[in-house]
């Protein structure tokens, strides 16, 4: 018979570690039953990340919305604000930025492009505030409310693309007219600035949640709210003031998604990055410095599901399918961390 | 007499994850004695007595019963043999009545008819002089008389051998006194009992073996009236150790009132006040102890003079009128109060963060600027672990992976260093050892004699009339009155803490 008992020490990186092996493996016998080697399917995948310098760029430039967004969200989680909104958050700036874009004219356009960067935080932020508004007047679920608005947002953004915004020069096709090229973000170094960005903000949440008052305010809030109000912390202005930054921080990734990548707006942009970024702050623990490694790990995931796509035929949606695979098992593991499992000895052993 | 041996266990073990809760423990309990377990928090009473009603499987030794060995594999399993346990908190159906909890969950009982239920209830309350109204609701009840539910639940399904897991922590005086009756009347009726307690003077009043455990381990087992309480806590905690609680002698001409409480109260929705007070005093140089049974509004006084909770009336700490405002706004005019809160790790610390974080959290907002000084908080850290003996491994180690007595250290510690003119602390002492108990007890009493005034709830009658200078009684939030603590026995405390009013008393005190 098996037991399960309360653990009391908790190795949790080498768990992941090995909780990730394993779903490698499963996930590799997935492949296997599609009729694919699965060691030279993830042969392909780390060539399609890594094999050239292209490559390379392409796997940094799709770490970039998911390590600033991983960032955001774990600024909400680490006041467990469970904050599962980042993708419409992304797509608010993303649409601040746009409207930015598109309607301020006159150069020059560093000052324009700050703009767009204050304007996407704070649309972001805003939209994440709802939440955190709702919260600390009546007690409402974030969790909830950050999930509806993402629907808001995505079709806010249909709408937009599809009738108010269309571009009438773009023959009758969907589409929002393209930045002008002087508010799209520079390449550094062939990837676009956007990389220059998303590691100032890792490094300032690093800050914020280890250096800066704040940051304590929101580990002790976090930890237990009633903790923080006996030590006489403002909690409503907390709450309040972590959803707008962590919101923020989520709406700049949309900004840099816009102007460094799409040069434009639309309802695919983000794509679930949103959703991917919950679980690399999970995973990371709200660590910024693992969150910046995790999503890199993920992004090889994305660029070599795609490679595969064009290389090997194979539907890029595998590597949908090994992300979801480890995420599962990187969420089975948590419970491995918590308790063991333990064999019940038979009677007769007991009595010898 | 010559006695058989009713249960008998034999090196029995059981760990969780590291942690032995037993190891090797055996014990010998014989039929038709009061047999008492001691030992203190964390020894492996309760685990051991978990394993003799089916809660845990141990992980190693042999269980006996009337010398044949057996194996109880479920709360159920150990029913059928006898075996009945009586938890701490009950596990009763509030909204039922009496005799629906005692039948609820048996097979059958639909089928055995509420007139049969009810003369059967009536003929074992009749044998062991019990005083039960089967048909009375739970919720109506008062917790003494829960506990004859619980009682009566047990022996109606046959138990030989009742076990009672720390049965006086909920008590009155005069209710413990009502129980040992009729723990007395089930010896006499031919029932084995087995009393879980860490109070040394139950053992002595109530016992007639005793079995010592220590660390998970049984260290003796001896009869009672062989003993005496100091050997008792000798053998408890492994040294010879004074037992008794410290007081200081302050001198009186130097006593002013820090803390004045007047027409206090919290109303409750619907009838009735939460809390009551028309006047009290807290002040310099003494310790004001606060007795009354669990849940009488010390939560809510302590609550009320921090600013957690609203309420109406006046206090005022040192002229400064306290009711409107919360912690934040204290903090604000420089208003300072050492709160050690009951619920420690609820209110008071945050469990996953570190100690040098915890302690940061009274005085991260004096620090100048936007960043925290983590030097400065460090040296607090190291400094508070050094100057209240904390054992751990350093200031980054989170708070939840310390034992109880190194948190409540942490927290007085914390509290105590803001240096403040009055100090609430509220159980200050439970769930720990003798030892930190003593320290906990020295702490205080320094700050006695610095002259802050200190307001103490506590739960044992003994450490309240040991260290207190007055003690004010609590009965569901009504102050019954303030009594001199040297001048006062615990029986007069349990007539106050049932809510019989002492005339006059209430400031004659002050």
């Amino acid at each position: 018979m098996l037991r399960i008992e309360r653990k009391t020490d908790g190795k949790f990186l080498h768990q992941r570690i090995i909780s990730v092996l394993i779903a490698l493996a499963v996930a590799g016998i997935v492949i296997a039953i599609c009729g694919y080697n699965p060691i030279v399917v993830y042969r392909e995948m780390l060539e399609g990340s890594f094999n050239s310098v292209y490559y390379v760029q392409q796997t940094i430039q799709k770490t970039i919305p998911l390590l600033i967004m991983g960032l955001g969200v774990a600024v909400c989680f680490k006041m467990n604000f469970i904050n599962i909104g980042a993708e419409g958050q992304f797509y608010m700036g993303a649409v601040a930025a746009t409207y930015v874009a598109l309607n301020v004219s006159g150069p020059p356009s560093a000052v324009t492009l700050l703009e767009m960067f204050v304007a996407a935080f704070l649309a972001g932020g805003i939209w994440c505030l709802i939440a955190g508004f709702l919260k600390s007047k009546w007690g409402v679920s974030e969790t909830l409310v950050t999930l509806m608005l993402n629907y808001i947002a995505i079709k806010l953004v249909s709408y937009l693309q599809y009738v108010l915004w269309k571009d009438p020069k773009s023959l009758g096709f969907p589409k929002i007219a393209n930045y002008p090229t002087d508010l799209q973000l520079k390449s550094v170094f062939g990837i676009h600035a956007g990389w220059i960005i998303a590691i100032i903000l890792t490094v300032f949440v690093w800050f914020l949640l280890h250096r800066i008052k704040l940051g304590y305010e929101i580990s002790v809030m976090g930890a237990n709210e009633r903790t923080a109000r006996y030590a006489g912390m403002n909690t409503t202005r907390i709450l309040l003031l972590t959803s707008l930054i962590g919101g923020g921080i989520c709406g700049l990734a949309g900004m840099i998604q816009a102007s460094g990548v799409e040069h434009t707006l639309n309802d695919q942009m983000a794509n679930g990055m949103g959703y991917t970024a919950i679980a690399i702050a999970y995973m990371a623990q709200m660590e910024p410095p693992a969150i910046l490694i995790v999503s890199f790990l993920f992004s090889i995931l994305l660029q070599g599901g795609a490679y595969m796509q064009i290389s090997m035929q194979i539907p890029s949606a595998t590597g949908d399918v090994i992300q979801g695979i480890i995420l599962l098992f990187i969420l089975g593991s948590e419970f491995f961390s918590r308790y063991r499992v333990i064999r019940e000895h038979k009677q007769k052993e007991e009595a010898k | 007499m010559e006695k058989s041996t009713e249960v008998e266990l034999r090196h029995i073990k059981k760990c969780f994850g590291p942690v032995k809760a037993n190891d090797n423990v055996d014990l010998k309990v014989y039929a038709g004695e009061i047999h008492a377990i001691l030992g203190e928090n964390g020894s492996g009473k309760s685990t051991l007595m978990n394993i003799l009603s089916g809660l845990y499987a141990p992980d190693g030794g042999q269980i006996l019963m009337r010398g044949e060995q057996v194996s109880i594999r479920s709360p159920k399993d150990a029913m059928e043999k006898g075996i009945g346990m009586i938890h701490q908190h009950f596990k009763l159906v509030e909204a039922l009545c009496a005799w629906e909890n005692i039948v609820g969950g048996m097979k059958n009982h639909v089928l055995l008819g509420k007139k049969r239920v009810l003369a059967e209830i009536r003929t074992l309350c009749g044998k062991y002089k019990l005083q039960l109204d089967p048909e009375k609701k739970i919720y109506q009840m008062t917790i003494g008389e829960k506990q004859t539910v619980e009682i009566v639940k047990a022996l109606y399904r046959g138990a030989e051998i009742m076990i009672l897991d720390e049965p006086t922590a909920v008590l009155t005086e005069q209710e413990t006194e009502r129980l040992f009756e009729i723990l007395r009347e089930m010896k006499a009726g031919g029932c084995t009992v087995i009393i879980i307690t860490h109070k040394l003077q139950e053992v002595m009043d109530i016992s007639d073996r005793v079995t010592i455990l220590r660390k998970g381990v049984s260290v003796d087992s001896i009869l009672t009236r062989d003993s005496n309480a100091e050997r008792l806590a000798e053998l408890m905690v492994g040294r010879t150790i004074d037992i008794s609680v410290p007081y200081v002698e302050m001198p009186r001409n130097r006593k002013e009132p820090v803390l004045s409480i007047r027409d206090l109260r919290i109303a409750e929705r619907g009838a009735g006040e939460k809390l009551k007070i028309n006047r009290l005093d807290v002040c310099s140089y003494e310790i004001l102890g606060i007795a009354g049974v669990a849940d009488s509004g010390q939560k809510e006084l302590c609550e009320t003079i921090t600013g957690m909770q609203k309420a109406t009336g006046s206090v005022q700490l040192k002229g400064t009128e306290l009711i409107g405002m919360d912690p934040r706004a204290m903090m604000k005019q420089q208003i300072r109060i050492g709160f050690v809160p009951e619920d420690r790790l609820g209110m008071g610390l945050a469990a996953g963060l570190s100690i040098s974080d915890n302690i940061a959290l009274r005085s991260y907002r004096s620090e100048k600027g936007l960043f925290l000084n983590k030097k400065e908080e460090n040296i607090q850290a190291v400094d508070l672990i050094k100057n209240y003996n904390v054992s751990t491994s350093g200031g980054n180690q989170a708070i939840q992976s310390l034992s109880g007595g190194n948190i409540q250290k942490v927290l007085l510690g914390r509290e105590i260093d803001r240096g403040a003119d009055f100090f609430i602390a509220a159980y200050p002492v439970r769930g720990l050892d003798i030892g930190a108990s003593n320290f906990i007890y020295e702490k205080l009493n320094e700050e006695k004699k610095k002259g802050v005034a200190i307001l103490f709830i506590g739960e044992d009658l003994d450490v309240l009339l040991g260290i207190c200078d007055r003690i004010a009684v609590l009965h569901s939030g009504e102050l019954m009155g303030v009594v001199e603590a040297k001048t006062t026995t615990k029986e007069q405390l349990g007539l106050l803490m049932m809510g019989q009013k002492l005339e006059g008393t209430e400031y004659a005190a002050n």
